[in-house]
């Protein structure tokens, strides 16, 4: 019997294609809407995370300055030759040390010229930004020692000067002087900001400090720490080193700015999840709408069938025999409807990522919650009605209008 | 129900009463219908409207309970009777013939005749051998397969009379079985009915307004207010 009513509630299905269709189609449309939605907001997250990652997660940076906004006015020293060979000393075996200084230059290979960013820093530079070589190599020792006229530059600079010619071994003029290139790092292309990330020329801090800015004063000092655990440490640590070399009295607010990028990370996590919470949220409300959408056509089908309920009673169906034969036409329909649901929302949401460069993120969780949502909602809608009619005595049922 | 003891007719109503509403809005539809129907009889059950001659005829099918007085169907007392066991009662023992036919849409000649015997759990192949029977007795062997959309009214009406006896039913209930049908339509129906009687010897009640049509029957039973207003034997036309 089982059987027989299951064949008779697939045999219903197939004779009522519209209405079958209408039913499925609001199920489709939540729990691939859903889906897409989510899984865009994860990915989005996830790109933000990934470009976060690719600056460097263990980085702090040192800036003059003070954190202070407002009308007081303060003229913060740079850092100096000697601060840097402090936190090295301090620093040494918990963090790379990178110090920097960088302006806007014009860079100019025989007619190609491109307005870029050229910074002054050494190897490690490299290590604690998280740029990777893709030809050539970095400075050496004695280049970094007498600044010599060398440089490492980004893909973008390379492709505006260069083209797809190799370009280890040129020459390029940064402001007024000639430099050799003997490096290109690897892409790392469009930051979550919309920063280009590949837009500079390194020179060594010397060459820098010497031939471009004639100070020996360092703008910014980048460190990467060793172990992400100990971050707060090492923050701690050149916090205290430099305020006792800039002669900052205790309880006074410092000069300068240390930042970590684990904070802004966490900053932007709280960012990122209320994003996706909002996305979360909009994915509801659809989810809602298609259950409304179901719902409706549930209902708009019932005089027809509580007329064919009554028949069945008639002919001497037992009210529990024609209600097992609803259920399971609408388990089938939602679960068909849910399986189309998620397979399309899948296929759009890689098919958007890839639109969109993002990562494509499955959402497992997603899929359950609006598959077991929808299909609750079609099989209570189809299953509802069915039981007040099939309570209903069965003159009353056929002569439901 | 077979061990109801010889002499046991198939209907006996004691004293039937059916109240719709209470109160100002009462409305008496039966007042006390006493009444015997032995098998194999084919009663036509008359009346104006509002006579109550319907709400008798879904009692007699066991689709309503009275709210008074006894139905005794072979014996067995209707009224404790569980909603399920009504069920029951009517998939073995009853057919029933609408005005509006009440085919199934959608659903073709012979899986509509099919239905009953899907819920009396008759094996698929011996089902579809006794619908395509059920149907060649009521000349329709050749639109097996249309829809209830691509007959006619009258062939629509076939199928229902087709779909009631396929169970071989120990009673048929036809309301007003001709009411939608052209007076060419109607003798045919009409004709199909007393065949059934007097060839299968199934008991046929028949609610009809049509003298016409209750000409066809062994027995007039006439409604009145809700009480049997006269009950009288005739020949068959």
């Amino acid at each position: 019997m089982i059987w027989t009513t299951v064949l008779m509630a697939f045999r219903e299905i197939w004779r009522n294609p519209m209405r079958s269709a209408l039913t499925m189609l609001g199920i489709v449309i939540g729990v691939a809407s859903v889906i897409i939605m989510v899984a865009l907001g994860r990915g989005a997250a996830a790109k933000i995370t990934a470009d976060i990652a690719g600056m460097g997660t263990n980085l702090l940076i040192a800036t003059p300055g003070s954190e202070r906004r407002g009308p007081v006015a303060s003229v913060a020293q740079p850092f100096k030759q000697d601060d840097v060979r402090a936190v090295v000393r301090e620093l040494e075996g918990a963090a790379e040390v990178a110090p920097a200084g960088s302006m806007g230059a014009l860079l100019v290979r025989g007619n190609q010229n491109w307005n870029s960013t050229v910074t002054g820093s050494t190897n490690a530079y490299f290590r604690i930004r998280a740029f990777q070589l893709e030809l050539g190599e970095g400075f050496s020792d004695s280049q970094i020692q007498s600044g010599a006229a060398v440089c490492v530059i980004g893909s973008t600079v390379r492709t505006k000067l260069f083209g797809a010619q190799d370009p280890v071994g040129s020459t390029i003029r940064i402001a007024r002087i000639d430099c050799a290139v003997v490096g290109v790092t690897r892409s790392k292309g469009q930051s979550t900001f919309g920063q280009d990330q590949d837009d500079y020329v390194l020179v060594p801090l010397a060459t820098f400090q010497r031939r471009l800015t004639g100070s020996t004063d360092v703008g910014v000092i980048f460190f990467g720490a060793r172990k992400a655990n100990q971050i707060p440490q090492v923050k701690a640590q050149i916090i205290a080193l430099l305020r006792e070399r800039r002669r900052i009295a205790p309880g006074a607010l410092p000069d300068f700015n240390v930042a970590s990028m684990q904070e802004i990370t966490a900053t932007l996590d709280t960012v990122t999840e209320a994003l996706i919470t909002l996305l979360g949220a909009i994915a509801g409300v659809s989810l809602l709408v298609g259950g409304i959408g179901i719902m409706n056509i549930m209902l708009v089908s019932v005089t027809e069938r509580t007329r064919e309920i009554g028949i069945r009673l008639s002919i001497g169906a037992r009210g529990r025999e024609v209600l097992f034969q609803f259920l399971v036409e609408a388990m089938a329909l939602s679960g068909i409807g849910g399986a189309v649901g998620i397979l399309l929302g899948l296929l759009a949401s890689w098919f958007a990522a890839r639109l969109m460069h993002l990562p494509f993120s499955f959402v497992p969780d997603m899929v359950a919650i609006a598959f077991v949502f929808s299909a609750t909602v079609g099989v209570a809608f189809g299953y509802l009605p069915a039981r007040k009619a099939s309570r209903l005595n069965p003159i009353e049922a056929l002569r439901y209008e | 129900m077979s061990s109801a003891a010889p002499g046991t007719p198939l209907v006996q109503l004691r004293d039937l009463t059916k109240v719709y509403g209470s109160g100002e809005s009462e409305v008496r539809a039966l007042a006390g219908v006493s009444l015997r129907i032995e098998a194999g009889e084919f009663v036509a059950v008359m009346g104006a409207s509002g006579s109550g001659k319907t709400t008798c005829l879904n009692m007699l099918g066991c689709l309503d309970t009275a709210s008074a007085g006894q139905y005794l169907f072979c014996g067995l007392d209707v009224g404790p009777l569980s909603i399920d066991q009504l069920a029951l009662l009517r998939r073995n023992y009853l057919g029933f013939v609408f005005q509006g036919y009440n085919l199934l849409a959608r659903t073709s000649a012979l899986e509509n005749v099919e239905l009953p015997l899907v819920y009396r759990r008759v094996p698929a192949a011996e089902r579809r051998a006794s619908a395509i029977q059920a149907l060649r007795d009521v000349g329709l062997g050749d639109r097996m397969h249309h829809l209830p959309s691509q007959l006619s009214g009258g062939q629509q009406q076939r199928v229902a009379i087709a779909r009631a006896i396929v169970t071989r039913p120990r009673m048929l209930l036809a309301d007003e079985p001709t009411g939608n049908l052209d007076s060419a339509r109607k003798v045919e129906i009409m004709k199909l009915l007393r065949d059934l009687n007097e060839d299968r010897r199934i008991t046929i009640v028949m609610v009809t307004h049509e003298p016409d049509m209750a000409a066809f029957a062994g027995r007039i039973v006439q409604f009145k207010d809700g009480l049997v207003e006269r009950d009288s034997a005739q020949v068959p036309a």
